[in-house]
């Protein structure tokens, strides 16, 4: 057993125990802190699932070559543009995002894109923005966009230029 | 609720043109989701100590101080270190605003608080590594103070 999966085991336990305990004692900031893990694990399964069966489906019938050819290392600037489209329709919060850029790569993506797509879906998302407009106007919204989408797609072109100079290959099977 | 229509119908169409690689769709799927299980057990647990270390009262408090400068530094902190999901945020944000907080500090909140991660790091860190789980947030938190500043200068509240 590796280091780390004894930490986490140890950590998950001791973490357990806490909630048990405080329920058993009626210590309520421990029962605080388990409200808050059900109703955030409630919140979780609502989304995982299907973004993981999407995400499997995407595995078996979306063609490497597809994925190549719009988001690889041929795209161009097109790449980008379909990573901040395909970000915008994202549901949850950047949880979700990383399975799916983790997806994208495997079946060719390039490293600038993956970033796009990952800083976009953290700001872009469709449903978000209109939430976000509708409690601080449309001005504040207009600017955070204008402002944001640039810098991401500059900085996540460098930082991908970066990392493949520096040979950087994501773990496989994950 | 919508996510679950259009999961069904693309396991409805992908088992209509092939019964097999659906199965395997559904393998794979499953795999993939008790493999980054633990990651996410993490993250679940962290947000549910840190929620209860700063609730919405709490970061309400700090954020509504007199000096702005030190209102978007401490909000960009406060956004990167919690979790929030938007439909709780903007409210928030909303409500802040009509007692007075500038839009840029809460600019520099709720744009940290969907860039920066901190909580989810170990999801990241799953999928990319350490490395790029730290230059990613990093620049993402600089991206944040940007936008706030933009905000602000727009605003009319710098300057």
């Amino acid at each position: 057993m590796k280091r780390n999966d004894i930490i986490r085991i140890v950590g998950l336990s001791g973490y357990a125990l806490f909630l048990v305990l405080s329920l058993a004692l009626g210590f309520d900031p421990g029962k605080e802190i388990g409200r808050n893990f059900l109703s955030f694990s409630l919140a979780m399964l609502k989304i995982l699932p299907g973004a993981f069966i999407l995400i499997g489906l995407f595995e078996v019938w979306v063609k490497r070559e597809t994925i190549e050819k719009h988001f690889g290392e041929k795209s161009g600037i097109r790449g980008y543009v379909w990573a901040i489209l395909l970000s915008s329709t994202t549901v949850g919060g950047i949880y979700v995002a990383f399975p799916i850029a983790y997806s994208l790569y495997c079946k060719g993506a390039r490293l600038g894109v993956i970033f796009t797509y990952l800083g976009a879906a953290a700001i872009c998302r469709v449903p978000m923005t209109i939430f976000e407009a509708s409690f601080l106007g449309i001005k504040f919204s207009a600017i955070r966009l204008l402002v944001s989408i640039p810098l991401v797609v500059g900085t996540s072109m460098l930082l991908g230029s970066y990392l493949a100079k520096r040979n950087y290959k994501l773990a496989a099977g994950r | 609720m919508y996510l679950y229509i259009i999961a069904g119908l693309a396991i409805l169409a992908s088992l209509l043109a092939n019964r097999e690689r659906t199965r395997s769709a559904l393998k794979i799927a499953a795999k993939r989701f008790l493999h980054i299980f633990p990651a996410f057990l993490t993250m679940i647990i962290l947000v549910s100590i840190i929620l209860f270390l700063l609730p919405d009262e709490v970061i309400s408090d700090y954020l509504g101080g007199d000096n702005i400068f030190i209102g978007v530094i401490l909000a960009s902190f406060l956004g990167s270190i919690t979790f929030m999901p938007g439909f709780i945020a903007f409210p928030l944000s909303g409500i802040l605003l009509q007692r007075g907080v500038a839009y840029m500090v809460l600019a520099a909140f709720t744009t940290t608080l969907m860039m920066v991660g901190v909580l989810t790091a170990p999801i990241e860190k799953a999928y990319f590594g350490m490395k790029v789980t730290i230059l990613r947030n990093v620049i993402s938190f600089f991206i944040a103070l940007i936008v706030a500043v933009m905000i602000g200068l727009f605003f009319g509240e710098i300057f």
